[in-house]
């Protein structure tokens, strides 16, 4: 047989995968290692996907998607993040953030090129770089900075064949937001040596800071180099229906829909009849998700200072991104040893990349009661050791 | 603070104050001293167990009632309400709109014996009631808020996700 694409072979495969295995074995093990919203979508936004297929709507969309639906995604972006798309050229509806993401690098790098990630983040930006011969150039974020990027650290990073940074806040594991003024100089990185950034706001509807989250794109000469990613699954609990949607100015807008078109054709029919109802009537159940998240998140951020696991203080997403440094191990160490101890899971924080060493990822998108059985865990772990 | 207390208490009385002063980010003594004052304001009328009789063996019925009353000169229906909702027969009371009745209660009993004595015997005798009209519940789908007869809520998700 002849041999197979040497890029997939060669990637790494997810370094959760060792514990999802451990896990799956321990039937009896609790987790807090999830990764999607512990509520489900609300009702009337399913109702309007269920009724959608009563009436027969079963057929493929425009590649790009509903136009009701660009249109009221460009109003609600204009609305609440106070940049203006033309829901026909610029607004491509999609499979998921994550296809977004890929779509966003085909559409924009070539062979060479690199890709400036900070890390700890997400786990499909490197491999999806990879797999089109771009080059990930990773940036260790500081604990320091609480897991903001600084204008030092990106200018460090920056070579000629610097092609896109991409930025993901509120962060997923750390928690992490960037404000408007922390954004400011890493905007004017960006113009001054004209680099693209692809900003993923899945996490924007979660942020728990005094305003509301700032898209890069809205800052003056961003909007014309800037692809946001967001998508459904968070802020609307809709991870199953997998629904996202990208803006970009119309040339790469129409770049990505091109391959969108022959990759997947259009996202699923249903979820964007789902999502029309979410995006027009779903802001207060957004809230009451953002509610209930913030009062576990304060529960946790003061439970794990008092255990003896310093974590900064997230203000987005619903992780938080404590420190285990002090015990002398390495985070995969802690966290296999708290699961064959404890029946706990957590993520450890190199999965997110060798800076997220020392850490670990505890999602709070559980009850309080799960919440707090697993802090009394995490206790008598210490304790032991 | 006050209506995220509210919240969390009316969603589950049980949580600690020392629970409910970390999700809230204050501490235990304002807790403690907002819910005071909330029971003592009778904000909060109390904390009890939300029950599904029909998963137990206890005999139990209840009924909507309708009531049409005439209403009495300078106390409007307040009077006849107080005195309907001073039985223990009588879960709730509440004055609606629309036509047909003023009143609705719901009442609680061991047989349906039990509430059509009551009604027959309590209720449409009162001077200001009209009429009644009696709706036996036969069977409930969701009390406050919660959806009754579901399975346990299984956790669905994959455990481990990036």
């Amino acid at each position: 047989m002849k041999s197979y694409n040497e890029v997939a072979v060669g990637l790494k495969p997810s370094g959760i995968r060792k514990f999802f295995d451990i896990v799956s074995e321990m039937p009896d093990a609790i987790s807090l290692g999830v990764g999607e919203p512990d509520f489900e979508t609300p009702w009337h936004i399913a109702e309007e996907g269920i009724y959608s297929l009563e009436k027969g709507k079963t057929f493929y969309t425009s590649n790009s998607g509903l136009k009701e639906l660009r249109q009221e995604l460009a109003k609600m972006y204009s609305r609440k993040y106070h940049v203006d798309y033309d829901p026909l050229h610029e607004c491509l509806v999609t499979v998921g953030g994550s296809e977004g993401i890929d779509l966003a690098l085909r559409a924009l790098c070539n062979s060479g090129d690199e890709v400036i990630i900070p890390e700890p983040c997400y786990v499909s930006y490197k491999p999806c770089a990879e797999l089109i011969g771009a080059t990930p150039v990773t940036i260790d974020l500081q604990e320091k900075n609480n897991f903001k990027l600084t204008e030092e650290e990106l200018r460090a990073a920056i070579t000629d064949k610097t092609k896109i940074l991409i930025l993901a806040f509120p962060n997923n594991p750390t928690g992490a937001i960037m404000t408007k003024e922390e954004l400011e100089p890493i905007a004017k990185v960006c113009i001054e040596k004209d680099i693209y950034v692809l900003t993923d706001e899945i996490y924007a509807a979660l942020n728990y800071g005094k305003n509301e989250h700032c898209c890069i794109a809205s800052l003056p000469g961003m909007k014309e180099r800037t692809i946001v990613i967001n998508g459904f699954s968070k802020a609307y609990a809709m991870t199953g229906w997998r629904l996202g949607y990208a803006f970009a100015p119309a040339e790469i807008c129409g770049l990505m829909t091109k391959i969108h078109q022959f990759a997947i054709m259009c996202a699923p029919t249903t979820s964007q009849y789902a999502a029309v109802e979410a995006v027009k009537n779903g802001d207060a159940d957004i809230e009451r998700m953002r509610v209930s998240y913030n009062e576990r998140r304060r529960y946790l951020v003061k439970k794990l200072n008092e255990i003896g696991m310093p974590a900064f203080e997230p203000e987005g997403a619903f992780y938080i991104f404590p420190s285990i440094q002090r015990f002398g191990m390495t985070s995969e160490e802690f966290a296999t040893r708290l699961l064959k101890q404890e029946k706990l899971a957590v993520v450890p924080g190199t999965a997110f990349g060798d800076s997220g060493e020392g850490f670990l990822r505890i999602s709070y998108a559980y009850s309080m009661d799960r919440l707090k059985d697993a802090m009394g865990r995490i206790e008598h772990f210490i304790s032991t050791l | 603070m006050r209506e995220e207390l509210l919240h969390l208490l009316e969603n589950n009385g049980r949580l600690s104050t020392e629970d409910l002063a970390a999700m809230l980010g204050t501490s235990q003594e304002a807790v403690e001293k907002e819910m005071a004052e909330l029971e003592a304001s009778k904000v909060i009328c109390g904390y009890r167990a939300s029950v599904d009789w029909d998963k137990t063996d206890e005999e139990y019925v209840s009924a909507l009632i309708g009531v049409k009353i005439s209403p009495q000169r300078g106390q409007g229906f307040d009077k006849i309400a107080m005195r309907i909702s001073r039985f223990d027969e009588v879960k709730s009371v509440h004055l609606i709109s629309g036509s047909g009745s003023d009143l609705i209660l719901t009442i609680e009993g061991k047989t349906l014996r039990d509430i059509s004595q009551f009604v027959y015997n309590k209720i449409a005798p009162l001077e200001a009631v009209v009429s009644t009209a009696t709706y036996f519940v036969l069977r409930k789908y969701k009390e406050n808020g919660v959806i009754l007869g579901e399975e346990k809520d299984i956790d669905e998700r994959i455990q481990i996700m990036p």
